[in-house]
Parts: C-alpha cells; sequence; structure tokens
C-alpha cells in the first residue's frame, strides 16, 4: 500500500499545481518546478486580474452611458434643476438613483459579504427561534401535535444547500434509471432497437419541457396531498433531463465490451450474471463514468431553469427572486449567484474525475 | 474411436455472393494423451480451426465429436490458452486464475479455491506476482498466467492457439519447456496452433500442415518419433529432425509457391499513351 502524499493526492484529482506550490514553499524548486509553477500558477493568476479589470473597465463605462442618458433625460423633461440634482444625486453615490447596469468586482465582492452577514444574521435568528420554542415544541410533541418549525426567509447558503440537494437527488434519479436501462439496452439489440427511437426523440428536449412534462404527472399524482410538491418536481425534471448522457453511454460501453473478453467469459463458462459483473461491467466502467460525469454536469446546468420554474427553493429562485426584486444590489447578487453556480459546477467535475480515476482499471483512460 | 474427431468439417463466414469458405473439409482424429501440432501460414484458418474445437463457433456442416459426444458450445474439458492472452485487465493474476477455478469447482469451499490458485500460480512461477494487474507483467508473464489459468480448471484436453506467437524467441524456448513439462506430468492431450515448424517438432508427437485458406485444408500428417524429454540443442544435429523438419518445410514451402503462381494470373492492362498537352498551350 502506498502512502497518500500531497503530491500523488493532488495529482489524482487534476490539480497538480499544489505539488508546485508546496515545493515554491519547502524551497525545493528545481528549474523545471519553477516552469510549471509559471505555467499553473502564475498564468492563471495573470489572467484572473485581466479578466477582473476587463470587467471594472466595462462595467465602469457602462456606468457612465447610462448615467450620462439619464442627466440628459432629466434636462429634457424636467429642465436643467432637477438634471442638476440628479447629478448630484448619482456623484454622492445615493442608493436611491443609482444607474442600474452591470456591477462591478469591488459591488460583486462586497454583496458577496453582505450575503454572508445576511446568512448569520438568518442563523441566529433560527437559533433564537429553535431555543425560543424548545420548551414549547416537546410539550406540543407530548400531546401528540406537530413541532412548530422555523419558517423564515432562506440565506443564501441555505439555497446553495438546497441546489445541491435537488441536483444530487435528479443525479441519483437518472444513475437508477441509465445505468441498469442502459446496461439492458447494450446487452440486447432487440430492446435497442425498442428504445432507439424514444433516446433519439427525448434527448434534445428542453429543460423548460422537461419541467413542464413532470408537473402535469407530479400534480395529479400528488393531488391529495397537502405538501409542496415543488422539490419532488424539480428533482425529478433535472433527473430526467441529465440522464441521456449516462444512457448512452452505458449502452454504448456494454455493448462494445472486446470480443476477447467475451471469449474468455465462454471459455469460462460464466453465467449471464457472472458475466455481466465481472466481464461487461468493469470493461464498461470508464465509458459509463464519463456518461455520469456529463450527467451531473448537465443537471446542475439545467437546475438554474427548473428551480426558476418550479419555485422551488435553491439558487435558480434566487436568482430570479433578486431579479424581480430590482434592489440597488440585485444585479450584484445576481453575479455572486453566477459565480457560486460555476465554482461549484466546476468542483462536481472534479470530484467526478476523483472517483472516475478510483474506479476506473486503466488509469489512463480517464478523460 | 479418438478422443477428438472431426468428421468432413466445412465453415463459411457469410452469405449469398459473399460468401467465403475458410476451412474445407477437415477430418482429423487426436487420441488420448497425445501431443499434436497444427502448422500453418497466418491467415490460413487457424484459429477458427481451434474456435471450432473449442466450442465457441459452429461449423456450417460437418461435426465434431469429443470423446464420442458432439461438440455444442465452450466446456470446462477443454482449456483454452489463447493467442492474445485474453486476461482481464481489471483483475489481478490471482483474481483471473480464482475466477476460472470458481466457475470449474462451483462446490469446493473458499480455501480449497485459493490453495488451487496459489498453487497453479506457483507452477508457472509467479507467485511474487500473484496480486499484480496483467498492465505490469511483462508479455511472457501474462502468457504464463493464462497458462495456468487454463490449466487450474484441471481440463481434460488444452488447446492452445498460438501461444507463443507474440513472444521473443528466448522467452519462447523457455514457456515451451514449461508447458512440456507440466504436460508430461498428466500426459492430458494437448492440441498446438503454431506457426513455427520447429515449436512444433519440439513439442509434439504428431505435425498436421493445414494448407492455406480459402478453402483451407489439412495435409498428410508427419509422424515425430523422438523421445522425450527432447534436447532443444541436440536436437539440431539429429538427422531424423532434421528430415522430418526439411520434408514439412518443403511441402509448406510447395503450397505456397502453388499459392503465388495461382495468383500470378496475367493482368491485362488498359492500352494507355500518354496524351499531349501541347496544342493546349
Amino acid at each position: 500500500m502506498k502512502a497518500i502524499t500531497l503530491g500523488s493526492f493532488s495529482k489524482f484529482v487534476g490539480l497538480d499545481f499544489f505539488t508546485s506550490l508546496k515545493n515554491l514553499f519547502t524551497g525545493k524548486l528545481a528549474k523545471e518546478d519553477f516552469k510549471k509553477f509559471l505555467r499553473k500558477v502564475i498564468v492563471p493568476l495573470a489572467s484572473i486580474l485581466i479578466f477582473v479589470g476587463l470587467w471594472h473597465l466595462g462595467a465602469k463605462s457602462l456606468y457612465n452611458i447610462e448615467a450620462t442618458f439619464r442627466i440628459e433625460k432629466a434636462l429634457k423633461d424636467q429642465g436643467p434643476v432637477a438634471a442638476a440634482a440628479l447629478k448630484t444625486c448619482i456623484a454622492s453615490g445615493q442608493a436611491s438613483c443609482q444607474p442600474n447596469t452591470l456591477p462591478s468586482p469591488t459591488q460583486v465582492w462586497d454583496s458577496f459579504q453582505s450575503l454572508l452577514r445576511d446568512h448569520r444574521i438568518i442563523n441566529a435568528d433560527k437559533a433564537a427561534f429553535i431555543e425560543k420554542t424548545a420548551t414549547l415544541n416537546t410539550k406540543r410533541i407530548a400531546a401528540g401535535k406537530n413541532a412548530i418549525t422555523y419558517t423564515g426567509r432562506p440565506s443564501f447558503v441555505d439555497q446553495i444547500f438546497r441546489s445541491l440537494q435537488t441536483v444530487f437527488a435528479g443525479f441519483l434519479l437518472a444513475l437508477f434509471i441509465a445505468v441498469p436501462l442502459g446496461i439492458f439496452i447494450g446487452l440486447s439489440p432487440t430492446l435497442k432497437s425498442a428504445f432507439n427511437w424514444f433516446i433519439q426523440i427525448f434527448k434534445p428536449v428542453s429543460p423548460v419541457v422537461w419541467y413542464l412534462l413532470v408537473f402535469m404527472i407530479v400534480k395529479t399524482l400528488l393531488i391529495d396531498s397537502n405538501e409542496d410538491s415543488s422539490f419532488t418536481i424539480s428533482f425529478i425534471s433535472v433527473g430526467l433531463c441529465a440522464m441521456w448522457a449516462t444512457l448512452v453511454n452505458t449502452a454504448m460501453g456494454v455493448s462494445s465490451v472486446d470480443k476477447d473478453y467475451i471469449n474468455v467469459a465462454k471459455v469460462l463458462k460464466l453465467g449471464t450474471f457472472q458475466k455481466i459483473f465481472k466481464v461487461v461491467l468493469p470493461s464498461s466502467l470508464p465509458l459509463i463514468f464519463t456518461g455520469l460525469k456529463i450527467t451531473l454536469s448537465v443537471a446542475w446546468m439545467v437546475l438554474i431553469a427548473i428551480e426558476l420554474l418550479a419555485q422551488s427553493p435553491g439558487l435558480g429562485l434566487f436568482v430570479w427572486e433578486e431579479f424581480q426584486n430590482g434592489a440597488n444590489d440585485s444585479n450584484a447578487k445576481i453575479i455572486v449567484a453566477m459565480f457560486v453556480i460555476g465554482i461549484i459546477g466546476f468542483l462536481l467535475d472534479r470530484f467526478m474525475l476523483t472517483i472516475q480515476n478510483w474506479v476506473s482499471f486503466d488509469k489512463t483512460d480517464a478523460i | 474411436m479418438a478422443y477428438l474427431e472431426l468428421h468432413n468439417i466445412y465453415k463459411t463466414y457469410g452469405q449469398g455472393a459473399h460468401e467465403t469458405e475458410v476451412l474445407s473439409n477437415i477430418n482429423l482424429k487426436i487420441e488420448e494423451g497425445e501431443f499434436v501440432a497444427i502448422v500453418g501460414f497466418t491467415g490460413s484458418g487457424k484459429t477458427t480451426l481451434v474456435n471450432l474445437i473449442n466450442g465457441l463457433l459452429a461449423p456450417t456442416s460437418g461435426s465434431i465429436l469429443f470423446k464420442g459426444v458432439p461438440v455444442s458450445g465452450t466446456s470446462h474439458e477443454r482449456g483454452v490458452i489463447f493467442q492474445n492472452y485474453s486476461l482481464l485487465p481489471w483483475l489481478t493474476v490471482g483474481q483471473n486464475i480464482l475466477m476460472a477455478v470458481k466457475e470449474a469447482f462451483p462446490k469446493k469451499s473458499k480455501s480449497a479455491l485459493n490453495e488451487i490458485v496459489a498453487s497453479y500460480v506457483a507452477m508457472v512461477n509467479l507467485t511474487p506476482a500473484i496480486n499484480k494487474r496483467p498492465k505490469e507483467l511483462s508479455g511472457g508473464m501474462r502468457q504464463r498466467v493464462a497458462v495456468a489459468r487454463a490449466l487450474a480448471m484441471k481440463p481434460e484436453m488444452i488447446i492452445m492457439d498460438e501461444p507463443l506467437g507474440a513472444l521473443d524467441a528466448l522467452t519462447r524456448g523457455n514457456l515451451q519447456d514449461e508447458i512440456l513439462n507440466i504436460w508430461g506430468k498428466d500426459k492430458r492431450t494437448a492440441l498446438l496452433i503454431t506457426n513455427d515448424v520447429d515449436e512444433g517438432i519440439y513439442m509434439a508427437d504428431r505435425i498436421i500442415p493445414l494448407r492455406p485458406g480459402p478453402r483451407a485444408t489439412l495435409g498428410p500428417e508427419f509422424k515425430i518419433d523422438l523421445e522425450r524429454p527432447r534436447d532443444k540443442t541436440a536436437l539440431n544435429d539429429n538427422a531424423s529432425f532434421k528430415k522430418t523438419r526439411n520434408a514439412i518445410i518443403e511441402y509448406l514451402m510447395d503450397i505456397g509457391d502453388a499459392r503465388k503462381s495461382e495468383a500470378k494470373e496475367p493482368v491485362i492492362l488498359p492500352d494507355l499513351a500518354p496524351k499531349s498537352f501541347v496544342k493546349y498551350f
């Protein structure tokens, strides 16, 4: 058993620049390492700085266009006094008269801070509420009544976790439908031709339509229930929308197992069960995982649109509510959500890659 | 009655106009405990013949009898060593062999099965590599695993499809001796398919050339009356060895020449003269 070093682990999860970073601090930086460090750390950092700089300049010019337009409009409609008042108001930075446009990086950073502050306040609220209702709740439970739960507004961090819950529920649904179905389709040419039209037609259907379809069915099925069905609807839509990559990849992996391995299975006279689990599945594992990786990233991508439609709590709903809200920091909060969505998507992809490396027999197969 | 009998075997691939006859009128009898080698050119239908005998393929016409019973599908009684090793890359050496042993002896306990695996791994001198995956092994080691896997199932007959074809000459010689040693211990019936005449003569009791396909068929057999154990270096000076070797090679060369001359039918080329473009300018 090899000891897991920082180097081997970070290479395994595809973040091997940590190694050169470590070498920098331990003073073992060879020339080769220095080049690598430059390429893997300095270059990305520099490009991030350039990106933020361009964003800043762009936001500033958009701000100016909007401000000039407003002042000119005030001059035309209300006269020079109103225009001068608006000009001083904009220059003073008062919230009420700020032009509404692409927020600058600093505004986004401030909004991020304020979202975190908001989260701490809501958390404190929640804790206080639980403490306050603790004795009452024990009495209510003893009397056979439902406990009182906190029904306040969820914070941004809560929304992130709700979104992750939805995406994992959807991903598991996709996994449990697509992998077994893919195996059956891959093993039997009859099933393959039976399902082919189905896959071809439903694969390109848009997330919005999937949501509406699931909504029609679940609404009727849960007609007697008073529970909020938005979570159920959104995770089922996410799963159905994202499962196609896994379905197609599994079917392809299973049907294209090396003929030599099939011959071995025949010569050893493995039973059907043994053949599937000892030969067919391991050999198609790399392709199945490639499919699952695509499924997870598609699930995360369509989640926002579906949450928005389903009014299910999460980042999608957050973005929609901020957009409808139209407060002066709403745009900045939307950009914060955008970055959070992107970073979580990236982390999910790395997570899948790590699992794929872990289970695949041939480490070089992982793409 | 012979141990393995092939009667008038024909095997064709494709249908209608695209039908090609790969094997034609194959008749073969192998006695119990005999070591028979079939020698032939690459592409002459050797692998098809092996797959017919081990049951992976069914003949288009004719019958294959193993111990008097028609062959239908594969069986643990006939162990196969494939040309390309065919080890499962996600299993270790031990697991590859264990999978075969488990199928062959479903009633044995886990510890008994592991003992069988360990003893066969030891037999091919791979005990230190038992927990390695095929990727970490050399070609010769992989083929030894394949040999151990086939033998661990205790087959009554071993069918080897160019088992040493992909190995270098030195490893090849060593493995030939190893296979002969193992075969010598319990004298199982063995069928070796090879493209190396010397290997055939060194290992087998009987050599049968396969005339190249399409419509491949077996040629006249050559008996090898050399004492066992055979000594490879001494063999080169053995008169009988030289005679058989030359006879087989001559036979194979003649077929090869015949095939070549068949292909040498004159091709009529179109009467073409270079065109002059001068007038266009």
